[in-house]
């Protein structure tokens, strides 16, 4: 019998091995697994690359991660927010590297690496500081930039409701990159505001079916 | 002598076609939506997964999981939708958006856009979906004003900031005048009323010329009535 359920932040982020890369889903906080990413730090993977729109606010969630020192890489699109401090203070000390790339390139990046394509040219950054040194080819009169895949060995996401197969829904814009990241890791974990057993999801809603993920775990949503 | 920041998102929002697709950046063009005129039904576009995005909430009905690409609670129009990200930049990279109306630092006359990083930003360097937007949109606008606060003109030759995408800006709307971007460089399509052309290339860092008939830019007193 399949049963994705886990019951402890223990199982839910087992094996996670030092120098993985962890896609993270969240714009902002919204969709953001805080609470796996703050149990990630007692889990004690280290050497960490983590893909993340976002590089994290306050001293909470990925800010957590990062302020014990696990995360060697972050890759974002963004990271100024406001309190987006952790991540000022680690760059300035040369204690983090950070890759930024734009937002549609990472996700479309990641889409590719579960897709199985080994890499797509794209108009975006092209003629840009962030496309030098990328190969580039012109197609219908545009220059274009080669983008690479980007896997995974582990997403975190939090979702809505996941079902005893593992098949999830989203909330509102909290949705942002939780379908994306599921698909592009080996290992996909997300935690959800509720568990439900097989069948109670209706079929027709269900935005990230189950082959996809590997472990749900109910966190209650945070008031 | 110009128009303020509410009365150029109300001259841009004159232009939007009833039935387009917008996706507004962050700042100055999220005024634009508060001066669609009438009768005319837009479908605002936001990066984070949302198609019909509406005006912010009432305090006391905000929740954390409906934002839009400035992390500010939004409501969801009836009709509208929510995707995943991937659908929501494939919808701007691929060019199914209509319209985008972003701000900037600089625009040169072969309307490329400069509008992510200065090189004397002492932030981190962060793109979001810029490059996204401005690369993959059919039409780009930008809201901004027509020099910098020290007088330096933002319509330039050539851009010195980094550039966010070559080539792909179509008009400016300024405070000063309405420019296109055409293969003969800028054209003032609109200047603001008491502005000579001349006054205007004044202002303006890269050779200027005017449409045949340029009109006179000009937009109601708004007051306070912007949200």
């Amino acid at each position: 019998m399949i049963d994705k359920r886990v019951t402890s932040f223990e199982q839910a982020l087992a094996g996670i091995e030092d120098g993985s890369t962890i896609l993270v889903s969240g714009f902002g906080n919204a969709g953001s697994p805080i609470e796996l990413l703050e149990a990630l730090v007692d889990q004690g993977a280290r050497d960490l690359t983590v893909v993340s729109n976002n590089a994290g606010e306050g001293e909470f969630g990925l800010a957590a991660l990062m302020r014990a020192g696990r995360v060697r890489k972050i890759i974002c699109s963004y990271p100024i927010t406001s309190g987006s401090v952790v991540v000022d203070e680690l760059h300035a000390a040369g204690k983090i590297e950070l890759e930024v790339a734009p937002q549609g390139t990472i996700s479309e990046r990641m889409r590719a690496a579960a897709a199985g394509i080994g890499g797509f040219y794209t108009r975006t950054s092209a003629g840009t500081r962030l496309g030098e040194g990328k190969e580039t080819r012109e197609f219908d009169g545009h220059p274009h930039v080669l983008e690479r895949p980007l896997k995974g060995d582990v997403a975190l996401l939090r979702a809505k409701t996941g079902d005893r197969w593992g098949n999830l829904v989203y909330n509102m814009t909290a949705r942002n990159f939780g379908p994306t990241v599921a698909m592009a890791a080996d290992l996909t974990i997300a935690q959800v505001d509720e568990t439900v057993d097989a069948g109670e999801l209706d079929p027709e809603i269900i935005v990230t079916p189950g082959i996809f993920v590997d472990r749900v775990l109910r966190v209650p949503r945070r008031a | 002598m110009g128009l303020d920041r509410n009365q150029i998102a109300w001259r841009i929002a004159q232009d939007i076609a009833d039935g387009s697709y917008v996706n507004l950046g962050i700042g100055m063009p999220e005024l634009v939506a508060d001066y669609i005129p009438e009768g005319r039904e837009i479908v605002f576009h936001s990066e984070n997964g949302l198609l019909g995005m509406g005006p912010k909430p009432p305090k006391d009905r905000e929740d954390h999981d409906l934002m839009n690409a400035g992390k500010k609670p939004v409501t969801l129009v009836p009709g509208g939708a929510y995707f995943h990200h991937t659908d929501s930049f494939l919808m701007i990279r691929g060019g199914h958006l209509d319209l985008c109306v972003l701000g900037a630092y600089q625009i040169s006359e072969a309307g490329d856009l400069a509008n992510w990083a200065t090189d004397s930003d002492k932030r981190l360097p962060a793109v979001g979906g810029a490059m996204d937007l401005a690369a993959g949109t059919p039409r780009v606008v930008a809201m901004t004003t027509h020099c910098a606060r020290d007088g330096t003109p933002k319509l330039l030759g050539e851009c010195t900031f980094p550039l966010t995408a070559a080539g792909v800006v179509d008009r400016v709307y300024t405070d000063l005048a309405v420019v296109d971007v055409t293969p003969a460089g800028f054209v003032a399509r609109e200047i603001v009323d008491g502005m000579t052309l001349d006054e205007l290339r004044d202002r303006t860092g890269a050779r200027l010329t005017a449409a045949e008939n340029p009109g006179i830019l000009k937009a109601p007193a708004l007051g306070h009535a912007a949200g």
